[in-house]
């Protein structure tokens, strides 16, 4: 039984450059902040970040874990609060976590959590799912 | 800058969109989704955001896109999209305002199959100062 107030597993998945290069193909997102450092330098990043929408693709991936497939996630939204920041081959972690929220109509309304080396990068991250 | 005139204007997409599986394919292999047969919760954002940036940086318009960043993003999804859905859009500036110098420019973008609207996503957009 789900009930409001309970917290949901943490998942961890791991971004590196290879992942952001293969979202900016996926996405068609090819914005060189993505994937150059020396352009991401240039205009005032401390380095390659990765697209607000390829954190909240994978904070998706875990709604839609939850929910039990992506056909029953109806509500998604959140504010990019602050860049992940993926330096040359390194892995960054990106940690989700939820909790629920409401219970009410056939649907479930999730508050969710995302962070990268301890920073929240995510800002009223919320999701409804059917239940 | 952009044209305050615009704000409350909606555009029409040019043509249909077709999903493609191999699209949806791509994407779902980016965030380890192994069901390819539905499009993942934020997979329209590939449509919408080409959109976007299509109408705002037209003359008339004229948003500065190589400044922008991506303040937030919401998705309303009322069915879901599958490969082979052919997709109309149309794209509405919502609201713009200036703060600090920076443009926070709120855009939505309607996606329609067969005339019946299956996901409603509203990006806000800020050009830094």
């Amino acid at each position: 039984m789900i009930e409001v107030g309970a917290n949901l597993p943490e998942k961890v998945f791991y971004l590196d450059r290879e992942l952001l290069k293969r979202y900016a193909d996926a996405s068609g997102d090819q914005n060189p902040i993505h994937q150059n450092e020396e352009f991401a330098v240039s205009v005032g990043l401390p380095n390659v970040i990765a697209h607000g929408m390829l954190t909240m693709a994978l904070v998706g991936k875990y709604v839609s874990d939850f929910a039990g497939g992506s056909a029953k996630v109806v509500e998604f939204g959140a504010r990019f609060t602050k860049p992940v920041i993926v330096p040359a081959d390194e892995k960054v972690d990106l940690t989700v976590t939820a909790t629920v929220a409401e219970i009410a109509d056939g649907k479930i309304s999730l508050t969710l959590s995302a962070t990268s080396a301890g920073v929240k990068v995510l800002g009223m991250a919320k999701a409804v799912v059917l239940q | 800058m952009l044209n305050p005139d615009s704000v409350g204007s909606t555009f029409a997409g040019t043509d249909s969109i077709t999903v493609s599986q191999s699209e949806v394919d791509a994407f779902c292999a980016v965030i380890g989704e192994a069901d390819t047969t539905i499009a993942p919760p934020t997979f329209t954002i590939r449509i919408t955001l080409t959109q976007f940036e299509e109408i705002l940086t037209r003359p008339e318009i004229g948003l500065d896109w190589s400044r922008l960043v991506h303040g937030d993003q919401k998705f309303e999804i009322f069915s879901p999209v599958k490969p082979g859905d052919e997709l109309n859009c149309n794209a509405t500036i919502e609201s713009y305002r200036v703060a600090a110098g920076n443009e926070i420019v709120t855009v939505r973008s309607d996606l329609h199959r067969d005339s019946k609207l299956v996901v409603s996503a509203w990006s806000t957009l800020v050009v830094r100062a």
